[in-house]
């Protein structure tokens, strides 16, 4: 190597070594915007969350944590504390078990199989209020195909407005976001098995292991930390996601189908009170971030995530 | 007894993909049908699956009557500004990231992932009076900058993962033969990007053509809504013209489904390769 050539791999390495410094220049305009949108607001929020205001303006007055007893102590977020967890355990349960059986399909070969893997995956690619529509109309208690196909099929008993019952208004969002969500799961399950060395799944053949046995105990570990983190994933997005609730139901009727950030929303733009509002919205970050500490200290005890 | 065993095996394997399809994109074909039915037709009972009377009636009073092209020229704008200005600044600080040696840099990549957790609603809650006081709401810079702050440290995550995939080599070679960082960016590393590139800015697109809260909060009057935005007054307006309501449906689904079959490959190996590795 010539002399040249190793004060230019000098002056690199030095260059690098000073990366330091310069690496500011890099991150700090998206550095900044970030700060802007998510930092300084999510902050100031939470100190505001100790104040009692409304977004229309007005006084401002501190009332220290009475914005969280009066959240914490009312009936209705009580109830919507229990219709998160139905909501965000439900959907996530249904969508990981169908997304898995997707998964498995298709791995498998067969001739389309291209296009039916972009085809599956459109409910996903689906903006909510579309999704809301669809299903609005499907599920219509005069005119709905859902109603008139049960008819059809001798079980008009079934048929129902299902949206306007306390009992079924729930579980009709609900089955609107694992229609949405089962593609997001056979993606990421699809994903993780490509990744299985074919020797191991032929070696277990030989061994004389059915497919069923070779599933759960050759490819199943092997996809375990995908489904765990996806299943994470999937839990925070979930508890978060509110629009179906907005746009179909406003948490109704009464409040049956009112989740925490529904209760939130409503609090906020309805009763126009910001402080509890931002209180509930406080609180279910706060919880959010314990189910995800409690969820990857239990995985990495367990060594899961360490494959 | 095998070949036997073997059809079974098919059977069994189309009936589920077939079940699959017709739960996944049975919605969309029921829009369609919906949309190109006279508006007498959908309140017969019991119902006509199809049309006795094929009519794109409701199209044309939707494009006639309706804001809707609209909305959708607003949806188009945000969308392509926020992608543009998300990759602008995400390119830099992914790069960063992935090459350069700095202490803090767990730090970085740790908030990046934490501010994903964050409930949308304490957004929503926290940005509403920010926005109020500097006179941002029910502007479109106002929804492109929610936007393209929110979008970006994910945007970040994914070109990161795309830089590490690139071998060292090729930059430091750049860089003895005496470019500038920003030079070998530019000519080197872009080039090589590009694919990954086009799925970050496929995943923010979609994103911002598909959001609804912040939309909602911020940016819900006529004059600058987007397409969920106005989907949703729509429902509220028209609650009985199912066909009008389903047309709109088909015309900005269309888009949408078109842009996603096309990126569609790029865009989940982009995304599952981070998730799948780490």
């Amino acid at each position: 190597m010539d002399t040249v050539t190793q004060v230019a791999i000098a002056d690199v390495k030095r260059r690098h070594r000073e990366s330091g410094l310069r690496s500011i220049w890099y991150l700090l305009p998206a550095g900044v915007i970030v700060a802007l949108v998510i930092g300084y607001p999510v902050l100031r929020a939470v100190m505001l969350s100790f104040f009692r205001f409304s977004p229309l303006g007005g006084s401002v007055t501190f009332v220290g944590m009475h914005n969280y007893v009066q959240v914490l102590t009312s009936r209705q977020f009580g109830a919507a504390a229990l219709h998160s967890v139905i909501w965000t355990f439900g959907v996530v349960a249904f969508q990981f078990v169908f997304g898995l059986i997707g998964a498995v399909l298709l791995n498998q070969k067969f001739r389309g199989r291209g296009i039916v893997r972009g085809l599956v995956l459109i409910p996903w690619a689906t903006p909510s209020v579309l999704a809301a529509m669809m299903w609005m109309w499907i599920l219509d208690a005069n005119y709905g195909v859902l109603n008139d196909l049960l008819t059809r099929l001798g079980l008009a008993f079934l048929a129902r407005p299902w949206f306007s019952q306390p009992h079924t208004a729930l579980p009709a969002l609900m089955l609107i976001d694992v229609w949405q969500g089962i593609p997001f799961f056979a993606v990421m399950l699809l994903a993780a098995m490509q990744t299985i060395p074919d020797d191991l799944v032929e070696a277990s053949k030989l061994d004389g292991a059915t497919a069923w046995k070779t599933f759960w105990s050759v490819k199943f570990p092997i996809i375990l930390p995908t489904c765990l983190i996806t299943t994470l994933l999937r839990i925070v997005w979930t508890a978060s996601y509110m629009d179906l609730i907005l746009i179909i139901t406003q948490g109704g009727p009464g409040y049956a189908s009112l989740t925490i950030p529904a209760d939130a929303y409503y609090t906020a733009y309805s009763d126009l009170n910001f402080g509890g509002a931002t209180a509930m919205a406080v609180i279910q970050a706060i919880v959010l971030l314990g189910v995800v500490m409690v969820y990857l200290k239990l995985l990495s005890k367990q060594g899961i995530l360490d494959k | 007894m095998i070949i036997v065993g073997h059809v079974l095996r098919r059977s069994v394997l189309w009936i589920l993909l077939f079940c699959w399809l017709a739960f996944a994109l049975g919605p969309y074909l029921w829009m369609f049908l919906t949309s190109v039915k006279p508006a007498s037709e959908l309140s017969t009972i019991p119902v006509h699956y199809l049309p006795q009377h094929w009519t794109f009636a409701a199209y044309a009073e939707l494009f006639h009557t309706t804001p809707f092209l609209k909305y959708m020229t607003h949806s188009i704008i945000v969308a392509v500004v926020t992608a543009l200005a998300t990759l602008v600044l995400a390119v830099p600080a992914g790069f960063s990231l992935s090459r350069h040696r700095f202490r803090p840099k767990k730090i970085v990549l740790s908030a990046l992932v934490a501010s994903q957790f964050l409930p949308s609603i304490l957004l929503v809650l926290a940005l509403f009076p920010i926005m109020q006081s500097l006179g941002l709401l029910n502007r479109m810079i106002g929804l492109v900058l929610v936007y393209t702050g929110f979008v970006t440290p994910f945007t970040i995550w994914l070109v990161k993962g795309f830089v590490d995939g690139i071998p060292k080599e090729m930059d430091e070679a750049a860089l003895v033969d005496g470019c500038s960082e920003l030079k070998v960016i530019w000519y080197v590393l872009l080039p090589v990007l590009t694919p990954g590139l086009v799925a970050a800015a496929a995943y923010i697109i979609i994103f911002s053509w598909n959001e609804f809260l912040f939309a909602l909060t911020f940016a819900s009057k006529d004059s600058v809504a987007t397409l969920p935005v106005g989907l949703n007054t729509f429902i509220g307006d028209y609650v009985t013209r199912w066909d009008l309501l389903t047309a709109g449906g088909v015309v900005s689904a269309i888009p949408i489904l078109i842009f996603f079959t096309l990126v569609q490959r790029r865009l989940i190996s982009g995304l599952t390769s981070g998730a799948v590795k780490s």
